[in-house]
Formats: structure tokens, sequence, C-alpha cells
């Protein structure tokens, strides 16, 4: 051990270097990797425009993103996806609505309330949760919760944007859970205490302490959990019924872009109309996520200043 | 899903690179046949049909592979175009656009006609409906008649089921029954129609809603969903079997096809000469569907 220090002390000059040039490799490493991915984003969108934009061309902008009618394949083709758009938001919002409740407080009853033992376990299962591949859950959601629902609300068909929204909700949990419980913990262990000790009870502290101080946690594990809501695809084309018409209730079918998408891009021709218009979808898709991020960055930076 | 995808991957390449292991073998004691591998790509109608031609084939063959998927006529036939499978099986015509798009691409497809496949119209098994006219078939998928009392059912909203709009079924259902067989009609699904993925989702939501109405090729039917007797132009209500499609009795019959890029050789050949032999058309009539040589 001593001998070991004596070479480290001599070679400590060395050494010094040699680390000044390790941090200076990594920093750059770093810097290349992180603008790769920012490249591949513009790629991304690049690639959406490229095959998505000719197709305004044939279809006017107004007509295809207000149109209510969405016929790819007849003569002529009518390409109209509020529908679709209808869909997706609707999914969405009630899966947000159902999963954003139950995630955090899934999150604050492991951070702050269950003994050690049940947490472990509690974070096993959500571990395990947030493995299970959609298509598993779409299998359920078409075999289990299609007809309990349907007989539930007594319904003509159980596959509606609400049996669709339970299950995205379902894989949803894990993702708000892991992360707002993260921003739990990171709560400094003075402002609990602090707020014990003056009096207030566990709830109290809970409602009034932990949540404000982790509120823009929460809301990013919200924004992601809700990202991957949108962006989910298999399980809404199972158990979504895929009818491309704008639902006046939540327990009607509904058909989202990402199913539009999944479902009819294998039969397009490369360069047809159809073909572009499936790309306009994905660029429309991707317009709308990334206003949600760009929102989610925005309230996370202001409720961060007014901290 | 994308770990689905990994995974599928992962599978797909442990069965290649075990079936290449293995085949050094076979190619010892087989001396005659073919060798190298195809893909096939298509009608979901025909994929069971497809992937048990391709494993007879095989178990003939040994040093061919063939590769057999599913996605709809109309994804077999892009495929096709975009230069990704060696044949694709299709339940309906290739269209006009389609050959120009071929023909844009330096393919001239070749068309061959397989067999015949009688589309079914289901319900639940508890519907007291059990015949329907052609024009009655066209009200409730376009959605004209909405409640299943006007054909002596209950009091209950009719459910259309439909297949996606790459579906080669979904195609010739929409020219032969909506548009009674004129490809250039402007009659539709009604809107509400649920888009199944595929042919087995319809069976299972018939199977389970007492509501439903949907078609599928009949290879498809079971116990647990009711096929509709169809009346045909004779007045007879007829239900689809094999001997009714082989007869023409019943009306809503389609021909099943396979295209290949251009004239067929090497593995391709061999292959649809094995299709059209007494075997692979015996086993085209053992999966339900009528075959072209008898």
């Amino acid at each position: 051990m001593e001998r070991n220090t004596a070479i480290v002390k001599k070679s400590a000059g060395v050494k010094r270097k040699t680390a000044r040039f390790k941090e200076f490799a990594w920093e750059k490493s770093i810097a290349v990797l992180g603008s790769i991915s920012i490249v591949i984003l513009a790629l991304i969108f690049l690639f959406l425009v490229k095959d998505g934009i000719p197709l305004f061309r044939h279809v006017g902008v107004a007509e295809f993103l207000f149109g209510n009618t969405w016929r790819p394949i007849s003569e002529p083709p009518v390409f109209g996806i509020l529908p679709l758009i209808a869909g997706s938001i609707i999914v969405t919002l009630a899966a947000a609505a159902m999963s954003v409740p139950m995630g955090v407080g899934c999150a604050i009853y492991i951070a702050e309330i269950a003994d050690p033992r049940a947490k472990e376990f509690l974070k096993v299962v959500v571990e395990l949760i947030a493995g299970i591949p959609s298509v598993v859950l779409g299998f359920i959601g078409v075999l289990t919760l299609a007809p309990f629902v349907q007989e539930m609300f007594d319904l003509p068909t159980g596959l509606t944007a609400f049996t669709g929204a339970v299950v995205l909700a379902f894989m949803a949990v894990p993702t708000i859970a892991t992360i707002s419980e993260d921003a739990i913990y990171s709560v400094p262990r003075e402002y609990r205490e602090a707020s014990l000790a003056m009096g207030a009870t566990r709830w109290q502290t809970i409602y009034k302490v932990i949540i404000p101080a982790s509120s823009s946690g929460i809301l990013a594990a919200s924004l992601l959990g809700v990202g991957r809501v949108i962006g989910e695809t298999m399980v809404v084309m199972m158990v979504c019924g895929n009818a491309p018409v704008i639902p006046n209730t939540i327990f009607q079918p509904v058909r989202t872009m990402t199913a539009t998408i999944a479902a009819e891009m294998g039969e397009t021709v490369h360069g047809g109309d159809h073909y572009m218009a499936l790309f306009a979808v994905g660029l429309a898709l991707f317009a709308i996520s990334f206003a949600i991020n760009a929102a989610a960055s925005g309230a996370v930076r202001r409720r961060g200043a007014g901290a | 899903m994308k770990r689905a995808l990994a995974l599928t991957i992962a599978c797909v390449a442990a069965i290649a690179l075990a079936a290449g292991c293995s085949r050094p073998e076979g190619a010892k004691t087989a001396s005659q046949g073919v060798s190298g591998s195809i893909q096939i790509k298509g009608s979901d109608t025909m994929v069971n049909l497809t992937q048990a031609l391709a494993e007879k084939y095989m178990a003939t063959n040994p040093d061919a592979s063939v590769a057999v998927t599913g996605g709809g006529s109309g994804t077999g036939i892009a495929a096709m175009i975009n230069g990704t499978t060696d044949i694709a099986e299709s339940s309906r015509a290739i269209k006009e656009k389609e050959l120009e798009a071929a023909a844009a691409n330096g393919i001239s497809p070749k068309e061959f006609l397989v067999g015949y496949d009688g589309l079914a119209v289901v319900v639940h098994p508890d519907n007291p409906v059990s015949e329907l006219t052609l024009p009655q078939l066209k009200d409730i998928f376009t959605g004209k008649i909405t409640n299943w009392k006007e054909f002596g059912g209950p009091d209950a909203g009719i459910v259309v089921l439909s297949r996606e709009v790459n579906s080669g079924t979904h195609v010739y259902f929409k020219e032969h029954v909506l548009n009674e067989g004129d490809s250039k009609g402007t009659e539709e699904f009604v809107r509400t129609a649920l888009l199944m993925p595929s042919s087995q989702a319809i069976a299972d939501e018939t199977a389970k809603n007492r509501n439903t109405i949907g078609y599928y090729g009949m290879a498809y039917i079971s116990e647990k969903q009711k096929a509709v007797k169809i009346v045909n132009e004779n007045g007879e209500a007829v239900s689809p079997t094999l001997e009714n499609v082989v007869a023409k009795k019943y009306p809503v019959s389609r021909p099943l096809f396979m295209y290949t890029r251009g004239e067929p050789a090497g593995v391709t050949k061999s292959f649809m000469d094995f299709v059209f032999s007494a075997e692979g058309q015996n086993i085209v009539k053992e999966l339900g569907f009528v075959p072209v040589k008898m």
C-alpha cells in the first residue's frame, strides 16, 4: 500500500498531464456523441420533409390537416388527417389522465411511505411492468379488457379509445413512477425534517413541501410518459378499433396517427401519393411531439427559475 | 416495440444460422434439386397456405429455402415492386397503378392463378340472422342499415368489421360486394367500420362480440363464428363451402394469385412448379381453398 502511494506521488506530474489529456479527450468525444444525436434528429426531420412535403403539390395543407375523411386507397384518394389527429389526442389525454395520478401516487408511496421491504419489492415490480413488450399488453387488451369494457359500459364494441387509453396508461405508469420517484428522492432531507419539526403531519409534508419541491421533476416524468403514449403503435392498433372517425365520446373506436402509419406503410408503393401522405402524417406527429417536449422543457425551466 | 423487433430479428438470425449450419449435411444426401433462398410475401389469406407449400417443398428440396411472411396483398405486391421479395401472394389481381410502378422499376410481374377462395361473411353464433342477400350486405357494410332488428335480429347496433386497406380481401369485398363488381364504383365502407389488422383479429372479435359482422377467407371459419348463407343470383341461399365454391354457386369467391418478378427462374421456378404439381394442389385443397387443377 505504502509503496503504491510513493509511486503515485513520484509520477504525480505525469499523471496530471495524462489526466488533463484524458479530460480533453473525454470532453471532445462526449461533445461529438452529443452532436451526433442532434445530427440524426435533423436527418430524421429532413427525411420526413423530403418524402412528406411533395404531397402538398396535389393536396392542400388545410385540406390535409382539417379534412375529416381518410380514404387513402379510394379513387380519387382523400387524405384528411383530422380524425387521426383527434384519435391520437383523445387516446393520449385519456391515458395521461389515468397514468399521471397513478404514477405520481406510486412514486410518492415508494419514496415516502413504504417501509424498506415493501419499497424494494414495489420497485422491482414497477421495473418488471416497464419490461412487458407492448404487443403482449395489446394481446391482453384485446382478449380480456375489450370484452370487459364492452359489457361494463354496454357498448356495441369493446375496441374503443377508452380501452386503448387504459392499456397505454398501464404502460406509462412505470416511466412516470420511476422518474417521479427520483425527483422526490432528490428533495433535500432538511426540507422534510424542517417541515416535520414545525409540526406538520406526514401527509402535509408530502403535499405542501415534497410535491412542490419536486414538481419540475414530476412534470418532466409525466411528459415523458405522455411522450411514450403518443408514440405507441402496437397497442392502439390492436385495441382501438382503427375506425377513422372523429369520436363523440371516449367509448368509440378511434384510429391514431401511429396505427395508420404502421398499418398502411407496407401497402404503399415508394413515391406514391399514399406513401407521401403517410410521411406527412409522420411529420405532423413529429410536430406534435416536438410541441409537447418544447412545452415541457419550457415549463420545467420556468418552475426551476421560480423555485 | 423496439425490444420486440430486436427479439424477432435475433430469432430470425438464430433460425437462419441453425438452418445454414444444418444445410451442408443435407446437400450431400440430395443430389437433385436447386439451391438458394427466396422470399414470399403478401396476402394474409394465403399465408398459411404458402407456409404449408413452402414446408413441403423444402422437405423435398433441402438445398432451397423459402421464407414466407404475410402483411397483406398490397404489401406483397409493393414489396415485389420495390424488389424486396421474389414472389408476391395476392388475393386480388394486380392494379393498373401497381403495374405502372413495376414498369417504372423495370419489373414485369408474371401472374399465376393458384386457387380460389370463398369469402365468408361471419356473425356471432348467437346471432339469429343466418341468411343475407348481396344488396343487404351492401347496405350493412356501407352503413345504410345499422341495426340488427332490420333483419329479424335483436335491437342492437351492427358493428362492422373490415380488414385494413392493405388487404386484398378488403379491396375485393369493396369492389365485389359494395360496388357490385364495378372496380370504378364509389361506394365505400362505412366510416365507423373497425379496421382490423388481420383475418384472425376479425375471427376473434366476431367470436366474442354478438353485434359484429365481418368477412374473411373461408379457411378461417371455425365453430366460434357463424358463416352467413348468401343468396346467389338464382335465389338460392348458399353456404361458403368448398363444394359450393367449386360449383360456382357461392357468389362471393375470388381468385388467389402469385406474382413473380418477371419470368421465374431457379428456386422461384422450381417452387412455382411445385405449387402446380398434384401434391401442391392437394395442399391447396387441404387448407380449405379451391385448387385450379383437380
